[in-house]
């Protein structure tokens, strides 16, 4: 398998086409910030949804690399191999 | 005209409310749920307008959204409509207002934005670029946030002079442009900062808004975070018009759409007290340039009232006579189709109202 696997939240869909999850080919892609960038390039609504126009992920916005959150690892410079899975998930946060 | 399209931006959405008749309104289901519409907007000025409503979502950021249809659909490019480009090291946080620009500039559309800055759409109000002039301004480092941000809130394109655009910020004040937008000054004389060791300083006041009418763009009218003041010479110099308000602090203030001389506001106790005075439900209207200023009630809650309306969450339609809405913390919205003299309740149990436009049609 050389794809990583992007799965999303219901409520980002909608800027993926509807589908549940978008794939990047493993190529060159070293870090999940490569990964976003990727994704950013091909659906930038979805994209800057995720982080902030400065590359910033969003506060309240949680990125998992293979079950392990991205901001107790190396944040954007978090390694991924190809297969890997990537979890967005919104942060429990307001009111 | 008798008809009417409400924009109501509120805390976790936008509601939109309908009339053919000023009295009875069809209220549409709410749009952008979970998001905070901080502020709504229009372009009336081609031959389909143009309706704008600025989401923000504690997840997902904020983004910009215009309809050609009153509301029916909306849209947003697929790149980020407004941004801070790469190396300035800002992100946008929120939209506080979107203002077309005037009528002899057609395309041109504003957007006042959190940390303080103008963006300009030349292409209707679609996307936008950052005024640099402005955001390089050398006294920018020292604007400090308010309780609600760093944000710029009020742009007041002059009607007929293109180069001219005024802005407000809390904090920073008002700042002008007569190039436009290449260099700015500020234009804060006469306006207090009673929490500075100067209180009248060149700039740094914490003003809430600023409005004017397009038949008389030299008068201007400032809601300052305890004060309100008029100016007669565009924002050169700035007098006190609170003799005869309950109270001097607020946030909305809004000019009548035909009588440049009528204006409204919705006056709080104090800055350590953001309640109506009395806990009296009042809009006060001045039709004399705030000389004297009226009560406005009937209509309106008669009760012990505690909620706020907040600075964008005031506004008039352009009918005749002039219609004036506003949107309460507590999430009601009432209008008056009299110019304020009699009110109605238009929708209630809403979140918390940021904003409210209408759109005479």
């Amino acid at each position: 398998m050389t794809a990583v696997v992007m799965r999303l939240p219901g409520v980002l869909r909608p800027y993926a086409d509807g589908r549940s999850s978008v794939e990047v080919e493993a190529d060159g892609v070293q870090t999940v910030g490569d990964v976003l960038a990727r994704v950013e390039a091909d659906h930038p609504a979805l994209g800057r949804r995720l982080r902030d126009e400065q590359g910033a992920v969003r506060r309240h916005v949680n990125v998992y690399v293979d079950g392990a959150d991205i901001r107790h690892s190396q944040q954007l410079e978090t390694p991924v191999g190809p297969g890997a899975e990537i979890v967005v998930v919104p942060a429990v946060s307001g009111g | 005209m008798s008809g009417v399209v409400v924009l109501v931006g509120t805390r976790k959405g936008l509601v939109v409310a309908r009339s053919d008749d000023r009295v009875t309104y069809e209220v549409d289901p709410i749009a952008f749920g979970m998001n905070a519409v901080a502020s709504v907007g229009f372009d009336d000025r081609g031959p389909t307008p143009r309706l704008f409503a600025a989401a923000r979502s504690e997840h997902w950021g904020p983004s910009l959204f215009h309809s050609d249809d009153l509301g029916a659909t909306w849209s947003e490019p697929g790149a980020a409509p407004i941004a801070f480009p790469e190396g300035s090291g800002a992100a946008l946080e929120q939209v506080w207002q979107v203002v077309p620009g005037p009528r002899n500039q057609p395309g041109v559309v504003y957007a006042g934005v959190e940390p303080s800055a103008l963006f300009r759409s030349d292409d209707g109000g679609v996307t936008f670029a950052l005024v640099d002039g402005l955001w390089d301004h050398p006294h920018r480092p020292t604007w400090q946030p308010g309780a609600g941000g760093q944000c710029l809130h009020t742009v007041v394109p002059h009607p007929t002079d293109l180069d001219r655009v005024l802005v407000a910020m809390s904090t920073g004040g008002v700042y002008r442009t007569t190039d436009s937008g290449a260099s700015w000054a500020p234009s804060n004389d006469g306006v207090k900062a009673y929490f500075l060791p100067d209180p009248y300083p060149e700039y740094g006041q914490c003003v809430h808004r600023v409005a004017s009418h397009p038949e008389a763009p030299d008068q201007l009218f400032l809601q300052n975070h305890h004060g309100v003041y008029r100016s007669d010479d565009g924002g050169d110099s700035w007098q006190s018009i609170a003799e005869g308000l309950p109270a001097d602090f607020g946030f909305p203030v809004v000019v009548h759409p035909h009588r440049p001389g009528t204006a409204y506001l919705f006056p709080l106790t104090a800055d350590g007290d953001r309640m109506p005075p009395d806990r009296q439900f009042r809009v006060y209207r001045t039709e004399d340039a705030g000389s004297t200023w009226t009560p406005l009630s009937d209509g309106l809650p008669d009760g012990p009232y505690h909620a706020a309306v907040l600075r964008d969450a005031m506004c008039t339609d352009t009918d005749d006579p002039a219609g004036i809405y506003l949107g309460t913390r507590a999430g009601e919205l009432y209008a008056s189709a009299d110019e304020g003299d009699h009110w109605n309740l238009v929708v209630e149990h809403l979140p918390d109202v940021l904003s409210v436009r209408a759109l005479s049609v």
